[in-house]
Formats: structure tokens, sequence, C-alpha cells
């Protein structure tokens, strides 16, 4: 599996589209240091940003990932290897990839402007690790997508679909349902519809752990109340953790009864 | 050396392979032979493992393919179409099966055979049609396996090269092993095969040598055998040659 890994990762990150990732966070990383001139104003916005972008990048890459290296994926499947190995092999190589052009996008920007001197660091920390988490989550999503479809435009279509609406409009849905229901107990609600959204759940990793109630939000507000800081951040970071094993064992399964 | 039992294997609601059942044990070469469409590629590909079959068991040496994909260490296939990864060389493709093989081989001597050598430099993507099933026919030989499994292997090599491959099919057999190949070439099946395994609509028709069929079917040529196979069973893809 190792060696799969190794080829997924180095066919990827020779491509111009990792480059062209990694560089847009490099630049975005640099132009928000220079515009807000401090550290946690920058994190605040890029949070923002993540959290759309990366499910985005990953769900997109993913599927394109699969599609094109179909011919890569039916040379490996005449060979002696597990077609678990095979297929995970291949995801951990691209999820590692484009979290390797995010962490270093970020990264260098935030380390020249002095982050290790500061205390900002394990609220930099938070926002990196939720960015790879994201990265991870939605790669596997698209993985379960492009198993199932042979179709490569249905493909993208769920990958598109899935995307929008857990970054998009399930926020939007939310929204409408506590402003129609205001008058009842939402707390138990809200909490269960935020768990099962990851880009939710890693907004509220962030912003438990930078700790700005003015822009927690009503969920991020119950699930200070319910858990506290830091047994909401174990929780969530459990919750996140299920959000990438569940689809990669679900990927793995179909894998091992999909015919090529 | 390579069973299958009660084979079923169904697309949707097109029955592809209906309860098929072959014992390949003969060294030297078996030809899997059939009209388009009646499963030559799933059978092969059944016993690759690629495709799953819904029903039935395939052993191979004794052991169910199921069970453990090391069996593959000693198999060799030419898949039908050359579809390899189209950003890499030439040279890093045979390194890269080799390396992920992690068996000694014979890349060199087969590069040399088929006259590669001044290709090995070139992206898979801009070599010919031909070029690329030399690389195909170099990738599947390269692991000296007993048992290789050849999906028409002469398509798109010109008659230097389909010689080359005839030679080289010959030393493989001279070596003893297992050789299953499917083609729509007759004369290329007839001058190396000693085995035919007849398929129609997922259903073995016939098994047996080449000599076997030529008497079963009272003719003196392979074409004309495997048409006569055809009629006697009424089959519907002869109706076009017949009006």
């Amino acid at each position: 599996m190792l060696k799969i890994i190794r080829y997924s990762f180095f066919d990827l990150a020779r491509s111009r589209w990792s480059y062209a990732y990694f560089l847009f966070y490099l630049l975005l990383g640099t132009v928000l240091l220079f515009l807000n001139n401090n550290l946690s104003g920058a994190i605040i916005t890029l949070m923002n940003v993540n959290i759309i972008l990366v499910p985005l990048i990953a769900t997109v890459f993913g599927v394109m990932y699969h599609y094109n290296s179909r011919e890569f994926t039916n040379l490996l499947l005449a060979q002696p290897l597990k077609r678990s190995a095979i297929f995970t092999g291949q995801y951990f190589g691209i999820a590692g990839s484009l979290s390797l052009s995010l962490v270093l996008g970020l990264g260098i920007p935030f380390a020249a402007y002095g982050l290790f001197r500061s205390a900002m660091i394990w609220n930099f920390a938070v926002l990196l690790i939720t960015g790879v988490a994201l990265t991870f989550i939605f790669t596997s999503l698209a993985f379960n997508i492009a198993l199932s479809n042979e179709n490569r435009i249905k493909g993208f279509g769920y990958a598109i679909l899935l995307w929008l609406l857990l970054a998009v409009v399930y926020d939007g849905i939310f929204l409408l349902l506590l402003a129609g229901f205001q008058e009842y107990p939402l707390e138990k609600f809200s909490l269960v519809a935020t768990v099962f959204n990851p880009v939710d759940l890693s907004r509220i990793l962030i912003l438990l752990k930078l700790d700005i109630s003015a822009l927690m939000g009503y969920t991020g507000a119950v699930f200070k109340q319910f858990f506290g800081t830091s047994a909401g951040g174990i929780f969530s970071s459990l919750m996140l953790s299920l959000w990438i094993l569940l689809p990669l064992w679900r990927m793995r399964r179909i894998a091992k009864k999909k015919d090529f | 050396m390579v069973n299958i039992q009660n084979l079923n294997k169904a697309f949707g609601r097109n029955q592809v392979l209906d309860n098929l059942s072959l014992e390949i044990d003969q060294k030297g070469v078996t030809a899997i032979l059939g009209p388009n469409g009646s499963g030559k590629t799933t059978l092969i590909k059944s016993i690759l493992g690629m495709v799953i079959p819904d029903k039935g068991a395939i052993t191979i040496n004794g052991k169910d393919i199921k069970k453990d994909v090391l069996y593959r260490e000693n198999l060799d296939y030419l898949p039908q179409i050359a579809d390899f990864p189209d950003n890499l060389k030439v040279k890093e493709l045979i390194k890269m099966i080799k390396d992920l093989r992690n068996k000694p081989a014979r890349d060199e001597t087969l590069i040399r055979f088929f006259g590669l050598g001044p290709f090995l430099d070139k992206k898979f993507n801009t070599l010919s049609g031909g070029t690329r099933q030399k690389v195909n026919l170099v990738l599947a030989f390269m692991f000296d396996s007993p048992l290789i499994i050849l999906d028409e292997p002469s398509s798109g090599l010109d008659p230097v090269s389909l010689i080359r491959l005839k030679e080289w099919i010959n030393r493989e057999k001279a070596q003893g092993k297992i050789i299953l190949v499917t083609s729509h070439i007759m004369s290329f099946v007839e001058e190396i095969a000693e085995n035919i395994a007849f398929l129609l609509d997922g259903k073995i028709y016939f098994n047996g040598s080449l000599s076997e069929l030529k008497i079963k079917t009272g003719r003196e040529d392979l074409e004309h055998a495997i048409a006569a196979l055809l009629l006697e069973n009424d089959h519907p893809a002869l109706v076009y040659h017949e009006s």
C-alpha cells in the first residue's frame, strides 16, 4: 500500500493543479496577513475561506483523480495487490498531497510573519488540522461517489451537489428551521444537526479554540454551553475522525464488490 | 491448474456468463473463442479477480481466488486495450510495474526482442497503437509466470511484430506454461493453439483439442469449424451471413 500511496502522491504532486492550489494559499495567506496586520484576524478570515474552499477542492480533485486514473487502477488490479490496498493507497496519496499544498501554502507566510514567536500558534494549528481533516473527509466522500458512478458527468454532478449541500445549503436550511421554531427549545436539535455536517463541526472547533463568542453563532454557543471549551473540542474532533473513518470504510466495501 | 465451476455473471439484465464450467489443465495454448459479446473478456476478468462473479468458484492450483490475491504473483495478463497512465514514460511505466511486483524481470530481453529501445523515453500517449501494444506485451511477458492470459494479443501489430509474438509464445510454450488466448484472427489461433474452448452466450459449447474440433465438425480449417459450431447452435450471430 505504501508504494501506491507514493505513486498517487507524486502523480498528483507533479501536476499543475497542485502547484496552483499551493500558490493560491501562499498568496491568500500573505495578502491576509498584510491586510489584517494581525495573526488572529487573518486566522478568522482564513477559517471562513477554508471551510468553503477546502471541501470544494477536495471533492473535485477526488472525483477527477479517480476518473483520470482508471488506466492506472486497472493496471494495479491485475497485479497481486488487494483492492482495499489499491484504493486506500490512492486515497491517502491524493488527500496527503492536497493537505501538503494547504499546510505549506498557509504555513510559509505565517511562519515568515512570526507565528512561532506568538501565542497564536495553537490557534493556527487548529486551523490547519481542520483544513487537513476536511481534505480527508471530502476526498473520501468523493471517492465513494466516483466508485459508485461509472458515468463521469453523473459523478461530478453528485460531488458538486454534495459540496453545495454540506457547505452552503445545510446552513441555510438550519437557520430557517431555527428561525421558524424559535419558540421551542432547539439546543439538542442544533447539536445533532451540527454533528451531521463536517463543515459546521470544523467551524465550531476553530471558534471554540479562538474563543470568540461574538462569532460563535447559535450552534457555537450551544456547543460551548453543553460541553465547555475543552470537552467540546474533543467531541468535535472525535466526530470529525468518524467523518473520515466511515466513508473510508464504505469506500473499501464498494471497491471490494465492484467490477472493472 | 485453472478450474472454473458454475460461474454466473450478469450485468444488469444481461446474463454474460451462464453457469459456465471449464477446466484448463493442459500445458500449451488454449484459445478461448466466441463471437463478440459471448463473454470471453468477462471470463478472463473473472479469473483475474477484476470482475466479481455472482455465483460459482474459480480455483487456480487448487486455491480459491477469492481468498487470496497472491495467486496473481504467478499470473501474467495482457489487457485487450493497452491503456496505461498517459503522463508516464515507457521506461517509468516498466519500472513502476517492476517495483510493484518486486520480482526478477526480463524486461531488457523483451525490449530488444520487440524493438522498443527507441521508445523508452517517450511518453505513452505519444505512441502509435502498435507500439502501445508492444509495450503491453513487454509488461505482460516480463515476469516469467507459469500462467499467462492474453486478451487479443495480435491487435494492432505489423507482420514482423506478429511473427515475433508467435515466436515468443512458442518459446513460452516450450517451457511448459499454460497460456490462455482470446483472438478473432483464426489463422493466428490455428498457428499457436493446441486447445480450443468455444464460448457462446456465456456457456462453453466445445472444449477440446484443435484436431478434435476439426473432426467433430468435419471441417478442414478453424474458421469453418467455428462457423459450423455456430450454425449447429442456430445462433443469431449468423443471421447476417446467411441473408
